[in-house]
């Protein structure tokens, strides 16, 4: 079953998606948008060093991401403006690893391919590293889902019950990076925080708690994995951008039901 | 033993203090009202005993196993955010939803469960804050200006409800309010804060008082009462205590 390319792609995209779904919601209810972004373009300077390494693309992505997301953190609040601090670092990130990508004149590389991702070149260990990598995301926010609603809503309320706020951003910011990482081949760096912030948004006006709202997510999620490769499998158009596309498409549409729904009532 | 025993306290923000010398105790049962006016370090005090922040001097105690019940100052719940009322308050605590209706039901907003939290009014979302502070039994509940935003018969009739949980669970009450002259008659001991401890005293109930009606009007029934600053004290430093200055 596996031999097949679609079989692999699709799969490839159901589990982005999935992983990206409950983490996306998130980063909506965070305001952390540009954050995902910022991770994201970091990623293609792990790319450029995993080449000139010779490593895991995964895990030089993963360790940049890793990298920015940590500075982020850390330099929040002191004496710059969080849109700011993420404009700096999430372009310098991104102009740093386009140079040093020229800078590989030994290997060709198709720049295309991690900027706006090669799903359809999926192969086994990817699909495995994608699936391990989703299956440890969705794990770390299942398991610490209250904590880290609870820091979401209110830090104070999160220290009063015991917990560490900081913490708790510390997982996020974690996970985001695993998910950028394994998300490159899927959507690649561009998209990757459409994956996060749009099937999230779509979901917002069909659910009344945090729980159905991730799990809404992760279906449109989903369908727009499925719906994004059968269009570009027709259409001849590039795979990454068409699952954006259709979850955009989902999120108008769904949009407009509630909003009718609302005025009508 | 004391609930809370705090020892010689002092708090700092880099090289700002806002808090120093600082001695607090907190007894089973004892409601305290910490007041002061902004910048006196009342929320740094309530955030270094819930852990928040370090204490850059002194001790902060708790009782072993102490449980807090916590009120936010305020609490935004972003739009994108959808959260039921019931989800809400079983966002820290595995209860049922019995008792989350109970709950509600003795914070005086029944048949709420289902609500968006988004849609409440701020009297009802701030008696849904207290219910789910109450819903696993604490032995002190910590306000932080908990009757903000509300006008006043909503901030005598929150009080109220205050003390009546005081008196069916018994729990202690530590809340902070930037009010200076007016708190909660139920109180205690009142504390003032402004940097150090100020002064501290008991609020004068004052009902009967032309003055009182005249600044309460009548539908109030008692919650509130007048503090009486007492600072004719000496202390060993030299700032003014510039409290009507700083409102």
């Amino acid at each position: 079953m596996l031999d097949d390319f679609m079989t692999r792609a699709t799969l490839a995209g159901v589990g982005v998606a999935f992983a990206a779904a409950p983490l996306g919601c998130f980063v909506v209810w965070r305001r952390m948008a540009y954050f995902g972004d910022a991770t994201a373009h970091a990623a293609i300077l792990g790319v450029a060093l995993s080449l000139a390494l010779q490593i895991s693309i995964f895990a030089g992505a993963m360790v940049v991401a890793l990298i920015m997301a940590v500075t982020v953190t850390f330099l929040t609040g002191r004496g710059y403006a969080m849109d700011t601090l993420l404009g700096v670092l999430a372009h310098s990130a991104l102009a740093f690893g386009l140079v040093a990508v020229s800078f590989l004149s030994g290997i060709r590389i198709d720049l295309m391919a991690y900027l706006f991702g090669d799903i359809l070149a999926v192969s086994r260990l990817d699909l495995m590293v994608i699936w391990g990598g989703a299956i440890l995301v969705i794990a770390l926010v299942v398991w610490r889902w209250s904590a880290l609603l609870t820091a979401t809503l209110n830090e104070e309320l999160a220290y009063a019950s015991g917990l560490d706020p900081k913490r708790e951003q510390l997982i996020l910011t974690l996970s985001l990076a695993i998910t950028v990482a394994v998300a490159i081949k899927v959507v690649g760096v561009l998209l990757i925080a459409a994956m996060l912030i749009i099937p999230a948004a779509a979901a917002r006006g069909l659910a009344r708690t945090p729980e159905a709202m991730a799990g809404v997510a992760a279906a449109i999620g989903a369908v727009s994995a499925v719906a994004g490769l059968q269009g570009a499998y027709i259409f001849d158009t590039p795979a990454g951008p068409s699952i954006v596309c259709v979850a955009a498409i989902l999120f108008a549409v769904l949009n407009l039901i509630t909003w009718r729904s609302q005025s009508g009532a | 033993m004391s609930l809370i025993s705090v020892k010689n306290l002092g708090v700092a923000y880099g090289a700002n203090t806002v808090l120093h010398h600082v001695d607090l105790h907190l007894e089973p049962g004892e409601i305290v009202t910490i007041v002061g006016p902004n910048g006196s370090g009342k929320t740094s005090l309530l955030r270094a005993i819930i852990g928040a922040v370090e204490p850059a001097s002194g001790q902060i105690s708790l009782k072993p196993g102490l449980k807090i019940g916590y009120v936010p100052q305020r609490l935004h719940i972003d739009q994108t955010l959808p959260i039921t009322v019931e989800r809400f308050m079983r966002l820290t605590d595995r209860v049922t939803r019995a008792t989350c209706a109970s709950a509600l039901e003795a914070a005086g907003v029944p048949d709420l469960l289902k609500r968006q939290m988004s849609q409440l009014s701020g009297g009802q979302f701030q008696r849904v804050l207290l219910a789910r502070a109450l819903i696993n039994k604490p032995d002190v509940l910590l306000l932080d200006e908990a009757t903000q935003g509300l006008d006043q018969p909503g901030s005598a009739a929150f009080y109220r409800q205050i003390e009546q949980v005081r008196r069916d669970t018994g729990c202690a009450v530590l809340m902070i309010s930037h009010e200076l002259h007016v708190v909660m008659s139920a109180s205690d001991r009142v504390i003032c804060l402004n940097g150090h401890v100020c002064c501290e005293g008991t609020p004068a109930v004052v009902a009967s008082a032309p003055e009182y009606r005249a600044l309460f009007g009548t539908g109030t029934g008692g919650a509130l009462a007048l503090y009486r600053h007492d600072h004719d004290h000496d202390h060993d430093h030299d700032h003014p205590h510039s409290h009507e200055a700083a409102e």
